[in-house]
């Protein structure tokens, strides 16, 4: 009875969020040696479910520039849409993790650009700092997340055209439950000196970030989906989540599914990565292996990312870095931010805008005059700037 | 004597596993529980002036390996006779465990080496490497990666050490379902077992001429558990001032570690269980694989140290195997045991012989045979 009822809670769920996945498909030209700006995202189609607003023709999107670099970057893609004329008002929200003094300053600004985000339902965003020391403060990345709902983390990690690594036809994604897991926050102290800190899993949410992963590898073309676990030691934690991927990979039977143990997963990913697709897991794996595969392809200034939720869909660095040590000094990469911000213009449905903007940042990169500190060049955020948009120019 | 602790040692820590909050209110908030060396090897030489080392030779390949590092000893004159066991599980009042014999011969003897073993597939099945970890208390796994000069991979000039805890953390092993379809799994982090590991790395950045000592955390998500993982790190950290400690997010380590681990060469890792069982598989990947990398699981009274590879049945008993990660561990066990210059030399021989490239195995796209690799070493030496 009890199973029952959960399941058929499931499938309520199913029909709201699901539907603008299901509407999305766009079976575009994408493989796997098209330029990574082919990269299709589950296109935002105009329901009553998930609607951005727009006024005079032009939308409105909640900027949250973040901590670190994030100023430098931020204004390095207001500059670049603006110079392409791209249909967008910036909702601008300053919200920082860094204690500023000002007591609920900061929870006030955080507040806030929860606001912004309901409103607007779409954003583009930083990473803001999360400090260590016990102020009482939960990570506000992860209280964002968990307040919009905003359950699936899409990372992906390609090679760049024309920037070497040491790794060559990297081409995964990295699907990542966003909401529960070891992130739940829900830790005690039974007596000095032990510590418990619960990992939650649930079939409702294993079910959903696995109906997302599926959708997603359907509506991109791509053919296997890995599921990413622990459950021969968490057996019934990781069990539940293997166990629910299994089940909903029946649902699409021409997708191939395997799973694999996360400790194996790393060592495959630093000496075989090209054998991966689309990769789903619960959320603190997600963390490790999207910074071992941006490790792979250049590091975190390059690798793009989206958060989907029910409502509101946000945009960021696929993976999070706030880089405080290079904040001010003119040398952050600006190429993860951009690529993030293309990916918005994708769902929006404004192509053109995210194809010459796409294109001139892969084309300024595959030139190689212009190239940040963390890819071996020593051009300023600026510079790298100013050559995108001379290259917009050109095309 | 000895009988009677094997059969109160498990009692003991299955009540600690139950029942964390019993044995922790006697802990305080500042107590140091271990004043004198962690791990220390209590080992005596027998009457032919030799170690008794109990060897587990393991399931598959198990067998052959284990031959091919007793022939390379034999050839290195190292004063250590083997004592085979078996650790073929039994069920002893429904829950899995190894033969009493087993558990007195390496209570012993201080000491083990141990193959792959095949964990049976199947329900209710304790994986025999936990059931040992347990039995024994082997709190901390020693996991160190160098680079093998014969053996090409993305990465150059690999040298790390990761130490990782072994009895808590994520795979505490404590976890329930709440409602039909909500499971809780609870990571464990006690003062007692992270301050036992810390010394461990510690000191063994110490004895391995390191400077640095560095832990792996998440404690800006997990700020409790990682937290007071991280506030001991401090503590024991202020015992050994000629060892510079500093923290890194998990986050960083991967990325940074990925990008280039040349600058990890000079640090001693060290981090609690899920983390380093990522890493340290990870890192392994940079050099090429499980076949090249050694393992040892350190606890107060023993230390097992093994390969940490499969059994590869479809290899076994065609003589095909590589013996590159037992015969590593072997060197590292006779480190442990004070056996130093046997282990040098050994060791140099093995990286000689890879490097050289002429009698590599299958997995390393050599065609010796197993027998022909061990040979090389051998003449080596």
């Amino acid at each position: 009875m009890l199973s029952r009822s959960s399941a058929r809670t499931a499938q309520g769920y199913q029909l709201t969020f699901f539907f603008f996945l299901l509407t999305a498909p766009c079976a575009s030209s994408f493989s796997p040696t098209s330029p990574p700006e082919c990269f299709a995202l589950l296109r935002y189609r105009r329901n009553r479910y998930f609607q951005a607003h727009q006024f005079g023709g032009k939308y409105t999107v909640t900027l949250i520039p973040g901590d670190g670099i994030g100023a430098e970057v931020a204004e390095s893609v207001k500059t670049i849409f603006k110079a392409d004329s791209v249909p967008i008002d910036w909702e601008q929200v300053d919200a920082s993790g860094v204690d500023s003094g000002a007591p609920g300053s900061a929870e006030a600004m955080f507040r806030e650009s929860i606001a912004s985000l309901k409103r607007n339902k779409l954003g583009l965003k930083g990473i803001l700092h999360t400090p260590i020391s016990r102020s009482g403060h939960q990570s506000f990345n992860v209280a964002l997340r968990q307040e919009l709902d905003i359950y699936a983390s899409v990372c992906l990690i390609k090679n760049i055209p024309g920037y070497e690594t040491r790794h060559k036809g990297v081409d995964l994604v990295i699907i990542r439950e966003n909401t529960e897991g070891e992130y739940s926050g829900l830790e005690h102290q039974s007596v000095p000196g032990v510590v418990e800190s619960l990992k939650i899993i649930t079939r409702l949410k294993s079910e959903r970030i696995a109906k997302f992963a599926f959708a997603f590898a359907l509506a991109n073309n791509r053919k296997k989906v890995t599921c990413i676990h622990k459950a021969n030691i968490m057996k019934l934690a990781d069990g539940l989540f293997r166990r629910t991927v299994q089940s909903v990979a029946a649902d699409y039977p021409t997708i191939e599914v395997n799973d694999m143990i996360v400790d194996n997963a790393s060592m495959q990913a630093v000496s075989k990565p090209q054998q991966f697709d689309v990769m789903v897991m619960p959320n603190l794996y997600g963390g490790i292996l999207s910074n071992i595969g941006a490790a792979l392809v250049g590091g975190p200034g390059i690798v793009p990312g989206c958060n989907m939720g029910r409502d509101v869909a946000v945009f960021e660095p696929g993976c999070r870095h706030v880089g405080l040590d290079i904040k001010g000094k003119d040398q952050a990469n600006p190429t993860a931010l951009l690529l993030s911000g293309t990916m918005l213009l994708r769902h929006l449905g404004l192509d053109d805008h995210a194809n010459r903007i796409s294109r001139a940042v892969y084309g300024v990169i595959a030139d190689g005059k212009y190239r940040t500190r963390d890819m071996g060049g020593d051009a300023t955020t600026h510079e790298f700037t100013r050559a995108i948009l001379d290259k917009m120019d050109t095309l | 004597m000895l009988s009677l602790r094997a059969a109160a040692a498990p009692a003991r820590r299955q009540c600690f596993a139950a029942v964390p909050r019993a044995t922790a209110t006697l802990s305080f908030q500042n107590r140091r529980f271990y004043s004198d060396k962690v791990a220390k090897f209590h080992g005596t030489k027998n009457a032919d002036g030799r170690y008794t080392v109990s060897i587990m030779e393991g399931d598959g390949i198990g067998p052959e390996i284990s031959q091919a590092v007793k022939d390379i000893f034999e050839a290195a004159k190292t004063p250590i006779a083997w004592e085979p066991v078996d650790v073929t599980p039994i069920f002893k009042n429904g829950k899995t465990a190894i033969p009493d014999a087993t558990i007195e011969s390496i209570e012993r003897n201080k000491v083990a080496l141990k193959g792959p073993l095949a964990t049976p597939i199947g329900k209710g099945h304790v994986s025999l490497n936990l059931t040992l970890r347990r039995t024994f208390n082997l709190f901390a796994n020693l996991r160190p990666c160098r680079s093998v000069a014969g053996f090409k991979t993305p990465y150059d000039n690999v040298d790390t050490v990761l130490i990782r805890e072994n009895t808590e953390g994520e795979y505490s092993g404590i976890e329930h379902v709440v409602v039909d379809g909500v499971v809780q799994s609870i990571k464990l982090i006690t003062r007692e077992a992270s301050e036992r590991v810390l010394r461990f790395a510690f000191q063994h950045a110490q004895e391995i001429g390191r400077k640095k000592v560095r832990v792996v955390h998440k404690a800006t998500i997990m700020k409790m558990s990682d937290g007071l993982f991280l506030r001991v790190a401090r503590d024991v950290a202020k015992d050994f001032p000629d060892i510079e400690f500093d923290a890194e997010l998990l986050d960083n380590t991967c990325l940074k570690m990925v990008t280039d681990p040349v600058p990890y060469n000079d640090k001693v890792l060290v981090m609690p269980n899920l983390y380093g069982d990522i890493l340290s598989d990870m890192c392994a990947g940079l050099i090429g694989g499980l076949g090249l990398t050694p393992s040892g699981n350190i606890g107060d009274e023993c230390s097992i140290f093994e390969a940490v590879h499969g059994s590869a049945p479809d290899i076994a008993g065609k003589g095909l195997a590589n013996p590159t990660a037992l015969l590593l561990s072997s060197m590292m066990m006779l480190r442990h045991m004070g056996l130093t210059e046997y282990a040098d030399r050994i060791e140099r021989a093995t990286f000689d012989t890879l490097a050289e490239g002429k009698a590599l195995t299958g997995d390393l796209g050599g065609k010796a045979k197993t027998s022909d690799y061990a040979n090389a070493i051998i003449s080596k030496l």
